[in-house]
């Protein structure tokens, strides 16, 4: 057992864990945090992604004691007080969801692509998605999901500049 | 939104902010106190003997507290014919086939102990493919084939591997084909592909101290799996409770009933535990189920008009280890055989076939997509070879009213039109005979035709009920496994009932001691037959308002309407807000009128009619047909045959679309899977060990975001289905139905090469187009050799 002490969706967490305990399951047993799903447990399939320290990571790969000292927001982290974040928005106006079992792991990794590339190409949408599997949809409407609130999110941007200016 | 339009709108997924707040709980999300964890001792061979199983050594290891197998459960499981036990008795049929299972306080702990459960296995030979379980003398898969518990309407044949065979004899084929100009045949074959639903099958189960089973699990169908667990333990129905809460994608895999027998034998043995048995992704692939392998022969006689005269098909389907749901699709796939297709003489046979591969089971679509892979191609060789145009001979040909299906059935005005979806995908592709063509660039089309494969009593029902404030709560037992059934079934009773969308709840994860009964989510029924049971139940609740309301106001029920939340008195404009109405209404003295107001209906198919033992004929064999056709675009790299679908058109004849963007996705994603198994899916077993070799999404490849093609047109004809709610007929799986056939026949347009054979890999195509090289090449240097001969002569 070792200790660990990391930020999780900005609360401050402090646990014991087996070291072989992967982040995944230290997220989704220890602290409940059932959002993030287990699809393959071998970085395959991309449910299970979160943000470690901003960074989309297959938190079946990730072992918690690697995470000690991080920040690590998953989907749970992204709608605080039940304020949907630009990209869950989008979702849900677009019917990208159908059995939501990926939805998690598309949403954190698309949260962190628009970070990262607030204007991106449908190329550079679906590259950033490649590794996050989805057997319902076709990807036709998660993909115009994304480019959708990246552009709600760069209007929102502007006018926070302009209000700020 | 107005509640009076509310279907034909995109209304947003009710169960959407759940789902993606990651608020929406799946089986594996529940926690149970003190939960036990599961490993499953399962066959290293295919085919076995087993001689001994023992567990003592297993049951002592710390942390073990109860262990399983098959002498103690003796009795069978399956929907339609009973050849499962929950583990292996007497001999293991598959690599993967469950001995024995462990529980215990830590997964590695019961890993640890289902190592060390002894099986004295003695290897019998093993049987991989049709043809040599069909062959005369072949070793038997199930030698008790002919005592197991069948339906009426299956045909196994003791003493052989054949577990269902359906006949179809319409009109004198022998003497059409002798009266045809021109007659074709070829071999079409499919392999074995997995479900791969996002989510594995997950099963939790706890035997209390009184003896009732409860289960919560990941299974498209809680009241049959509470059925069959009921039969294969032999317990009344009402001591088994099955909860079933949102599902990650299923696809026909977790039809039926799959891990739950084996968590419940285990809590039998450590009663008041909850036991969990939760397969990886490995075992996934080879140990839970998968689509049937099948090899189509097809003849096909042709008049000198391009009329089809005479067509035979002879399908082998390859049922892997178990065929206790896939004889309903060698059935379905016998009174389909036809497809979108009227051909006036029919000799049919669809056959099951035991072997020692993976269990085969319902997969989207149940048979359809691989038939269609042969017929599809089919139609496409004959049309060209005869110089007409496959979209004009597809035309000449299909289906529509007036028209009989190859069990006789005479199609009517409302079974939907297949002609104006040929139509549609064509325009959309540009697949007109005189378009110009490039090098490795093709065009291809291929229809589709589905029925709800099902028993001719397959029921839904539905609860509906108010709360205190007029929300409606809808209660029923279909599974929205992605498919918007919660969704539609709200819109459904919006409009119905005039109330906003916004004020319904829908429960989607069904308890089978408080939901309504439905038979199984499977067959493209739910939005047909719910949405019936839930416009029936509207109509109750309507009637109840009115007749109280008429009371209060002092008028005919028959003046009185529903509108925006109120029961209305138009001529007088007075009305009464539905919560002063839906607990009773109470006067102005106090005495109160009506009560909490309450509906129950259900739905089940009219006037089905079972099929002929011998031939097939049957006037209606069932609920309904939906058609439909999609047209694609791809280029070939003649380098590394690789193809790329750039473009995909569909349009199906749904009848009414009740919910656009739902439909839109799904049909997306139907086309997107139909890729999948059209490009690059196979399940590979090593025919000497019998392992699955590609059983891990490393090795076994779907479907990613850079294989969308970049353009996908979806279209949909509204011809109202008779019995359908509002018009409204099933789609969920036919949209991946016809895209392998399509890309195929793209491909010949491409670059003259035919794949038989199911996935059309880069390598089949680099293989083909380099045989046809050596073959150009050949003849090329034949014709030189001629020349220069010829010219000593000279």
């Amino acid at each position: 057992m070792k200790k660990i002490s990391l930020e999780v969706n900005g609360v401050q967490e402090n646990q014991e864990v087996e070291v072989g305990t992967t982040l995944l399951r230290f997220l989704r047993d220890t602290l409940d945090l059932t959002g993030t799903k287990e699809g393959c447990n071998e970085g395959e399939c991309g449910s299970c992604v979160v943000l470690l320290d901003g960074r989309p990571v297959n938190s079946c790969l990730v072992l918690a004691v690697e995470a000690d000292g991080a920040k690590v927001t998953t989907i749970e982290g992204l709608s605080p007080d039940g304020v949907l974040h630009p990209i869950q928005k989008a979702f849900l106006a677009h019917t990208s969801i159908q059995c939501g079992f990926c939805t998690p792991g598309m949403v954190v990794t698309a949260a962190a692509l628009l970070k990262e590339c607030p204007d991106p190409s449908e190329d550079e949408i679906r590259k950033a998605l490649a590794g996050n599997l989805c057997r319902c949809t076709g990807y036709r409407q998660i993909v115009d999901a994304i480019r959708d609130a990246a552009a709600a999110m760069r209007t929102k941007e502007a006018v926070r500049e302009k209000v700020s200016a | 939104m107005s509640a009076a339009r509310v279907v034909g709108q995109d209304v947003p997924r009710v169960d959407g902010l759940e789902k993606v707040t990651g608020a929406a709980k799946y089986t594996a999300d529940l926690k149970f106190p003190r939960l036990l964890h599961v490993a499953v001792v399962r066959s290293p061979h295919p085919h076995a003997r087993v001689r001994d199983v023992r567990t003592g050594k297993a049951a002592r290891l710390l942390g073990v507290r109860a262990v399983a197998s098959g002498r103690d459960f003796p009795l069978h499981t399956g929907i339609y014919l009973k050849d499962q036990t929950v583990f292996a008795t007497d001999r293991v049929r598959f690599v993967g086939d469950p001995v024995a299972a462990v529980a215990a306080e830590t997964p590695e702990a019961a890993a640890e102990a289902a190592l060390q459960v002894e099986v004295d296995y003695e290897p019998l030979p093993p049987i991989f493919d049709v043809e040599e379980g069909m062959a005369e003398g072949a070793p038997l898969v199930h030698p008790d084939l002919g005592r197991y518990e069948v339906v009426s309407w299956i045909q196994p044949k003791a003493g052989t591997n054949v577990c269902n065979h359906l006949k179809i004899r319409k009109g004198d084929y022998e003497k059409a084909l002798k009266g045809s100009w021109r007659v074709f045949e070829n071999v079409f074959k499919v392999p074995q592909v997995q479900h791969v639903p996002l989510e594995p099958h997950v099963s939790v189960a706890r035997v209390d101290l009184a003896g009732k089973v409860e289960v919560h699990t990941s299974a498209q169908s809680p009241f049959t799996v509470r059925h069959l667990l009921s039969v294969c333990f032999g317990l009344p129905h009402g001591d088994v409770r099955v909860h079933v809460p949102y599902v990650g994608g299923g696809f026909g895999g977790k039809a039926g009933i799959n891990l739950e027998p084996i968590a419940v034998a285990l809590a039998m043995r450590c009663r008041g535990r909850w036991v969990r048995l939760m397969v990886d992704r490995h075992e996934e692939f080879y140990a839970t189920v998968v689509r049937q392998g099948l090899t189509a022969t097809l003849v096909t006689g042709v008049d000198r008009s391009g009329k089809v005269q005479a067509q035979k098909m002879h399908y082998l389907w390859n049922c892997g280890a178990y065929g206790g749901y896939g004889v309903n699709i060698v059935r379905a796939a016998g009174y389909t055989c036809g497809g979108a297709y009227e051909f006036p003489n029919v000799w049919g046979d669809s056959i099951g076939v035991y072997t020692n591969r993976p269990v085969g089971s319902a997969y989207r679509g149940f048979g359809m997509q691989e038939i269609h892979w042969a017929l599809e191609q089919q139609m496409d060789e004959v049309a060209l070879e005869l110089g007409m145009d496959p979209v004009e001979f597809r035309l000449l040909n299909c289906l529509g009213a007036g028209k009989a299906t190859v069990t006789g059935q005479v199609l009517d005005e409302q079974s939907g039109r297949v002609d104006l979806c040929i139509r549609k995908v064509a325009g959309e592709i540009g697949l007109e005979a005189a378009r110009e063509k490039r090098p490795y660039h093709g065009k291809g089309i291929a229809c589709a035709v589905k029925a709800p494969a099902m028993p001719n009593d397959a029921a839904s029902s539905v609860v509906l009920k108010f709360a205190e404030d007029a929300t409606l709560e809808i209660l029923i037992s279909g599974i929205d496994y992605g498919q918007g059934l919660m969704t539609v079934a709200a819109q459904f009773a919006a409009e119905a009932l005039d109330i906003p969308v916004e004020t319904i709840r829908v429960k989607g994860c069904p308890d089978t001691d408080l939901s309504p009964y439905d038979w199984q989510t499977v067959a493209s029924r739910q939005t047909w037959a719910t949405g019936n049971a839930v416009l029936r139940a509207a109509s109750e609740i309507r009637r109840k308002l009115t007749e109280t309301s008429a009371e209060v106001l002092g008028v005919p029920v028959a003046e009185l309407t529903l509108r925006s939340g109120h029961v209305v008195h138009e001529a007088t404009g007075r009305s009464i807000p539905l919560t002063r109405l839906v607990m009773g209404y109470q006067f102005p003295d106090g005495h109160a009128i009506g009560g909490p107001v309450v509906a129950a209906s259900s739905y089940l198919p009219e006037g089905l009619l079972f099929l002929d033992p011998e031939t097939s004929q049957s006037a209606k064999p069932v609920a309904k047909w939906t058609f439909g056709a999609q047209a694609v675009e791809i280029s070939v790299d003649p380098e590394t045959g690789q193809v790329t679908v750039e473009k995909v058109a569909a349009c199906y004849d749904v009848g009414r679309v009740v919910n656009p963007g739902l439909i839109r996705g799904q049909t997306y994603g139907g086309i997107v899977q139909g890729i999948g198994t059209g490009t690059m899916e196979e399940l590979v077993v090593d025919t000497k060990t019998g392992r699955a070799l590609n059983a891990s999404l490393m090795d076994y490849k779907i479907p990613s975001t850079e294989d969308v093609p970049a353009v996908m047109t979806v279209d949909f004809i509204e011809t109202p289905q008779k019995d359908g709610p509002m018009g409204a007929r099933g789609i969920g799986e036919h949209t991946m139905i016809p895209t392998p056939a399509a890309i195929a026949n793209a491909l010949y347009d491409a670059c003259g090469i035919r794949i038989h054979e199911l996935p059309i890999t880069a390598e089949k195509v680099w293989r083909a187009l380099r045989e046809r090289e050596k073959a150009r090449e050949e003849a090329a240097r034949e014709a030189g050799a001629a020349i220069a001969g010829a010219g000593v002569g000279v």
